[in-house]
């Protein structure tokens, strides 16, 4: 199956126009399936700091049959994105039978970006942070701001 | 056998979507109880051949019976709304096999259906793969006017190669069938068989085809597969999920396994459905620990808090509140004085408050050791009853030489062995039942029945403990006994069974 093929022109596609707030590069030069991400935190949301936050996008060797995962290297307080070591972000369409093999990785981190600006509690990992983001928007802003802060930029 | 057909309708009244799937099949119930409702025509109507009440009715059906009735009803809504059986098949599978319904909104709206049961606009000419010049496939990104491709109706083209990887992975490895979507990016439509036929061959195809009678016999509430280990029959009953709280569905496959047509466990009776889970989950958890709790433990005389007894002291400090307190008389330490290692204060007042107290959480412990082990003891024995019949089978050979009894003769102790089975069955779960049950003059009857039953199973099971040789002359005898076991369970299972569907139990617990 032509997965190289399919991979190599999505990344340069992503190079040559990349999405807003997004970059993209290979970890490493000889390994077509490990991304680095690089996002910036919607203006006007408690990630929007000075610098980008740093994710990695991992695929598959079945991509783009199976769905790349996507997560963040620094810890992000969001009722979608894991607070373990490993923040993963739990999106609808990368689940194994949601995932459609036309859909593309460039559509999956902007739907990631926008998922930043605005969470969606019903559909959370973390329930206490979807819990908070509903009953205290202003404390839940203070502390994924503080956590942006602290693990971004450091 | 009997086959009143008309036996089902005071439980379940056609009306609402998903209820009205089997209300067309008028062929129930041929096959089933053939051996249980013989000889127990004392109470039933004269003039009607009736159903015990606690049987229901219920048909078995082979695989090829299954796909039959499936074809059946797609070529039905295939004629009916003018539709390739393909589709019609997409559609029926959207609408949770109700006929009716389905034509219904097709014919009222049948683009807005289409399109939710995922078939989309429907267009002429069979399926068939191209090859379009200036083609690139969305998936590897092949291009080249050779490339053969492939579109359903949705026109989402994507090469054969590509297309076909996709549906083998979600049949392969997701064990998917009736619910496979267009691989193109956020779109609905359902592959249908047609497209699958076309693109895939041996193995992988036949595998779609037996995961789609698969589907459908999980879509429809009144079919079950028979649990048992091998079995491939499938078990027609109507009973609803909602009138699981008034009855319980028991059924005999092909195969001879007994098993509830609602939840697949093997023969419950008398139990509903949700005590069995709800006794099973508290076995789980409670038999063995509430075993070493009744017989290692304690409760604190004041907060209650259950106290392992770990060194030889009879002065006990609670852990959690600090209350202190003697082992031997539960009662207040300061009370002793300096009587320290030697309990005598029996009658003290704080120690036999404290020992009703106590009386009183261990009641509820040993109420449910009681019916546990009771429980237990009959599936123990239901175990034993089977390893010593099927010693004894061994021996129905030298029996026959010995007695001048034939093969045919010597079936008694097959028939025997069986009852005496199924009899423990029923006790286990009057015994659960039990201990879910509030006290009232019903339950006094029930335990009456529950006594019967249980004093003919033991003085049948004591039959197959005497000597090979004796058994020959007691072949009149164990088959009274027999007979009356099965009479005894079949009253007791009529009686909870009746007063099930009345709704006159009242229970200690809700569900």
């Amino acid at each position: 199956m032509g997965s190289q093929k399919r991979i190599a022109k999505e990344l340069a596609e992503l190079v040559e126009t990349p999405p807003e707030g997004i970059t993209v590069e290979l970890a490493d030069e000889s390994n077509l399936y490990e991304w680095t991400v690089h996002m910036e935190g919607p203006d006007g949301s408690p990630y929007h700091v000075q610098r980008k936050i740093p994710g990695e996008a991992l695929l598959p060797t079945g991509y783009p049959f199976k769905p790349p995962a996507v997560s963040f290297a620094t810890k992000i307080y969001h009722p979608n994105v894991t607070t373990d070591e490993k923040g993963s972000m739990c999106l609808g369409m990368l689940r194994p039978d949601e995932w459609k093999p036309s859909s593309k990785i460039s559509a999956v981190l902007q739907f990631a970006r926008q998922l930043l600006a605005e969470p969606m509690p019903d559909d959370a990992v973390e329930g206490r942070i979807a819990e908070q983001y509903k009953n205290d928007r202003k404390r839940f802003e203070e502390i994924a701001r503080d956590w942006t802060r602290q693990y971004a930029t450091s | 056998m009997d086959s009143d057909g008309e036996m089902m309708s005071d439980v379940s009244s056609p009306d609402d979507f998903l209820d009205t799937q089997a209300s067309d099949d008028d062929s129930l119930g041929d096959g089933g109880f053939g051996d249980l409702d013989t000889g127990f025509d004392d109470d039933n109507d004269l003039f009607r051949q009736q159903r015990n009440p606690h049987e229901v009715e219920y048909k078995v059906l082979n695989p090829a019976e299954v796909e039959r009735e499936r074809q059946d009803q797609i070529a039905e809504v295939s004629a009916v709304v003018g539709l390739s059986p393909e589709l019609a098949a997409v559609l029926l599978r959207f609408g949770q096999w109700n006929k009716e319904k389905i034509i219904e909104m097709y014919i009222d709206y049948p683009e807005r259906t289409l399109d939710r049961a995922g078939v989309g606009p429907v267009t002429e000419g069979r399926a068939t793969t191209e090859m379009i010049p200036g083609f690139l496939c969305g998936i590897c990104f092949d291009e080249g006017d050779d490339v053969e491709s492939y579109a359903m109706r949705c026109d989402h083209r994507f090469c054969v190669d590509c297309y076909r990887h996709y549906l083998e992975q979600k049949i392969k490895e997701e064990g998917e069938s009736a619910r496979i979507r267009c691989p193109g990016n956020n779109c609905q439509h359902i592959v249908d068989s047609q497209s699958v036929e076309l693109l895939l061959s041996g193995e992988i195809r036949d595998r779609y085809h037996m995961l789609l009678t698969r589907t459908y016999v999980d879509d429809k509430e009144n079919l079950r597969w028979c649990p048992a280990p091998n079995c491939e029959h499938v078990v027609d009953c109507s009973v609803k999920k909602r009138d699981l709280r008034r009855i319980v569905p028991t059924v005999q496959c092909a195969c001879s396994h007994e098993f509830c047509h609602g939840c697949s466990l093997p023969d419950h009776q008398p139990a509903p459905c949700t005590l069995v889970k709800m006794w099973i989950k508290k076995c789980e958890d409670d038999s063995e620990t509430s075993n070493w709790i009744s017989a290692n433990t304690k409760e604190c005389p004041r907060c209650q808090s259950t106290i392992e007894k770990n060194g030889g002291c009879n002065h006990m400090t609670c852990r959690k509140c600090k209350h202190e307190f003697c082992w031997m008389c539960m009662g207040l330490w300061a009370e002793h004085g300096t009587s320290w290692y030697n309990c005598n204060r029996f009658e003290e007042k704080s120690g036999s408050d404290a020992r009703s107290a106590q009386a009183k959480s261990r009641a509820s412990l040993d109420r449910y050791l009681h019916y546990y082990n009771r429980y237990s003891n009959h599936e123990q024995s239901a175990k034993l009853d089977k390893d010593l019949y099927l010693k004894t089978e061994k021996k129905m050979t030298s029996l026959q030489s010995q007695s001048g009894l034939s093969w045919i003769e010597v079936q008694f102790l097959d028939t025997a062995s069986h009852a005496l089975q199924q009899c423990r069955q029923t006790l286990k779960w009057t015994y659960a039942f039990a201990f879910y049950l509030a006290r009232n003059n019903l339950t006094e009857i029930f335990e009456d029945n529950q006594k019967d039953l249980e004093m003919a199973v033991e003085n049948l099971s004591q039959m197959f403990e005497k000597p090979i040789p004796e058994l020959a002359q007691l072949k009149v005898d164990i088959l009274d006994k027999t007979a009356y076991c099965k009479k005894r369970r079949v009253i007791l299972l009529n009686d909870t069974a009746e007063n099930l569907k009345n709704g006159e139990w009242s229970f200690n617990v809700e569900w």
